[in-house]
């Protein structure tokens, strides 16, 4: 009767074989849990995870767990169970005059997934993570008891759980802050930097804006190492807005979206045509800094407008690789890795920048410095190229976003995760016999399923 | 506006239905067993829709609360979805008479208990719709699913039944016919991709069936051909068929 299918994730790489179940309760859930004791679970969101995070033989899809349970817009506060996306979440508060606290590059994300990485957004020097705004959440432990947790309640698990890949149990519902906004637009600061020392002034000056990053062109090399174009941004106040979007100063008329129909063949991104890109982008942006008024789709979301962007790159996918150094080694790191990948000829399609602020939980991915994204197609030589990035990553005191991975060895995760022992502990307390565990769980060796044939 | 009762209001097709109706400002009225799930839902639609949802507890197979129940919805429904079903196991239900009797009453007996209810209101209130969820499953009895196809058609002419006697009342019948969906239901099942269906494209089907006051539909175009041709195999070929 039930088949397995083949899962991937955003990266199309790796491809799990798995039976995927899915629940609209928590009776529902407890019983598929239940019905099968020995073998693994792991909760999956939208599948906008890069690698195998949220991939294993048994897949818990939260996308029938998505209901709205409370929404407070005298307080700003959102309660939803985990299945929610933010796009969904936009449009219900938005027009209220709410918008997310934090928010990553794309909207298609679940809230669920949200927590489970502890998701950062172009504020994060401002604001901080996800989790700096979760008011509690509900989860559901491997002994079938639903916990609920907070920085003041349970803190153990909650602080294991921001950012923990689902591995202390499944999240149920959560409870966070929003942000009042009074429009739904972005004054936006768009600036070119020719090199690596420019674009980290840049981000320097701009520290006191609430949105930063950049695009950077890895092609670049000697004295333009690093030539990037900066985006920095404000919500929009009424004052900003021209009398015609004063009317409705919430709403953003829908926009076409453009689709990548198939897997594009895998040549389709080489070296030259990425060259070609990066030249045509950064010369298309504004010579002098300019200051100009972006609907928030287009601010945040650029990539959302591309539907099923990840197929330009194949049918074998690809890697994002997303490290995060030391403020007071960044310059030389990306100096570093930069030149690596020119030397290599590695460069990225999609390579953005950004200054995280300080950041000091248990598991979660950020730390005060910058933080780089790149995107690898997979072919023959990415995996020891990357192992050799690795190293340096490593040896500047930085780390991997787990959310991106789909390929660190485990002496890597566990040398660079500074409280990666006590996050052990707290799974081990709450999932002691890896109910719930993925093939990036089993390759970190954080829990003891799926050694890889 | 519309007040809207969905009877077996957790399924894919039915939440689907009931999230379309309430963004047109529709007052929802989900009955289920799920309590859990269909209160979590009714906060949901009242939250994004802006809307007046409710819980109702309901159970098909307790024929004898019926009557108790549609009493209570109140304002009288306008549009009544009769949603609830189930696929069961036909290898099982062959063998054992709960597993077919209860393919039987969630399919055609319960039904029949509370349309008839819903009937008799709306035929002394000349107005209303009935929106019956039937099945391609019973427009021809095949091995693999003839417990369940006999009882969906029961239903089916159950309705047609209904739409003869209640049209000089001005009460309109639809009989929606889905063929494979994409729901929870089949999840973890390979169905052919051409002939299924979203839950959203079944939805809106069958409320623009109710507001043309269009009798029978399928909802995807190639299930009225499949059906017409597996129709209209002779019998005497088809016994020997493996379907």
């Amino acid at each position: 009767m039930r088949s397995k299918k083949d899962i991937t994730n955003w990266g199309k790489y790796p491809v799990a074989e798995a039976n995927e179940f899915v629940f609209d309760s928590e009776t529902n859930l407890k019983k598929i849990i239940e019905s099968s004791p020995s073998s693994p679970f792991i909760a999956r969101g939208a599948g906008r995870c890069y690698g195998d995070a949220s991939l294993g033989e048994n897949i818990v899809s939260t996308l029938h767990y998505t209901n709205i349970l409370e929404f407070d817009p005298v307080r700003g506060e959102i309660f939803c169970e985990a299945g929610v996306t933010l796009e969904e979440l936009i449009e219900v508060i938005l027009p209220k005059g709410y918008f997310l606290p934090v928010t990553p590059g794309t909207k298609f994300i679940t809230v669920g997934g949200a927590v489970a990485s502890d998701i950062h957004g172009k504020n994060h020097h401002k604001e901080g993570s996800f989790s700096a705004h979760i008011i509690y959440m509900e989860i559901y432990a491997a002994d079938g008891k639903i916990y609920r947790a907070s920085r003041t309640e349970n803190v153990d698990l909650f602080e294991a759980t921001c950012g923990g890949m689902g591995l202390t149990g499944i999240i149920l519902r959560v409870k966070f802050g929003l942000k009042k906004v009074e429009s739904a637009y972005i004054k936006q600061i768009t600036a070119r930097a020719r090199n690596l020392d420019e674009i980290f002034d840049l981000f320097e000056e701009h520290r006191s804006c609430t949105y930063s990053m950049s695009w950077i062109d890895c092609f670049q090399k000697g004295s333009k190492l690093g030539r990037s174009i900066m985006y920095a941004g404000e919500h929009a106040t009424l004052e900003d807005l021209d009398t015609k979007k004063k009317k409705n100063p919430l709403y953003v008329p829908a926009k076409r979206k453009l689709t990548v129909p198939f897997n594009l063949p895998s040549i389709t991104l080489n070296p030259l045509s990425i060259r070609a890109f990066n030249f045509l982008y950064y010369n298309k942006s504004p010579k002098n800094r300019h200051v100009g008024l972006v609907d928030y789709d287009t601010f945040f979301y650029p990539l959302d407008a591309i539907l099923h962007w990840n197929r330009m790159y194949g049918k074998s996918g690809f890697v994002q690789y997303q490290f995060v150094l030391p403020l007071d080694v960044s310059k030389k790191g990306l100096t570093e890795i930069l030149t690596r990948i020119n030397k290599r000829n590695m460069g990225s399609f999609l390579a953005v920048l950004k200054l995280f602020g300080k950041q000091d939980d248990l598991i979660s991915f950020p730390m005060e410095g910058y933080t780089l994204a790149l995107d690898f197609a997979v072919r023959k030589g990415l995996f020891e190229f990357l192992d050799e990035l690795d190293k340096v990553v490593m040896d500047l005191g930085g780390r991997i976003y787990l959310s991106k991975d789909a390929r660190m060895k485990s002496d890597f995760f566990w040398k660079s995760y500074p409280k990666i022992n006590q996050f052990a502990e707290t799974i081990r307390k709450y999932n002691p016999s890896s109910t719930f565990a993925s093939e990036q769980s089993a390759r970190l060796q954080l829990t003891n399923h799926y050694h890889k044939k | 506006m519309k007040c809207v009762l969905i009877l077996g209001a957790s399924s894919d097709i039915a939440k689907a239905a009931a999230r379309q109706y309430a963004r047109k400002g529709a007052t929802i009225f989900l009955a289920g067993r799920n309590e859990e799930a269909l209160t979590g839902f009714s906060k949901d639609l009242s939250i994004r829709h802006n809307v007046i949802a409710k819980f109702v507890r309901f159970d098909a197979d307790d024929v004898k609360s019926h009557a108790s129940f549609y009493k209570g919805i109140s304002p009288v429904p306008d549009v009544v979805i009769c949603a609830f079903g189930y696929l069961g196991d036909q290898a099982v239900a062959q063998n054992n008479w709960d597993e077919c009797n209860r393919i039987i009453q969630a399919n055609y007996t319960g039904a029949v208990s509370i349309l008839n209810l819903v009937a008799n209101d709306m035929e002394t209130r000349k107005s209303g719709v009935i929106i019956g969820v039937s099945s391609v499953a019973g427009d021809r009895g095949r091995q693999s699913n003839y417990i369940y196809g006999s009882a969906k058609a029961g239903f089916t002419s159950y309705l047609s039944g209904l739409r003869n006697r209640l049209f000089k009342s001005g009460v309109h019948v639809v009989t929606v016919k889905p063929g494979f969906v994409d729901t929870k239901m089949t999840n973890g099942l390979k169905l052919p991709a051409p002939l299924t269906a979203q839950p959203d494209q079944v939805a809106s089907k069958m409320i623009n069936a109710a507001d043309k006051k269009k009798n029978e539909i399928y909802v995807l175009w190639m299930w009225r051909w499949v059906m017409l041709i597996i129709k209209s195999v002779p019998e005497g070929v088809f016994k020997k068929l493996k379907l």
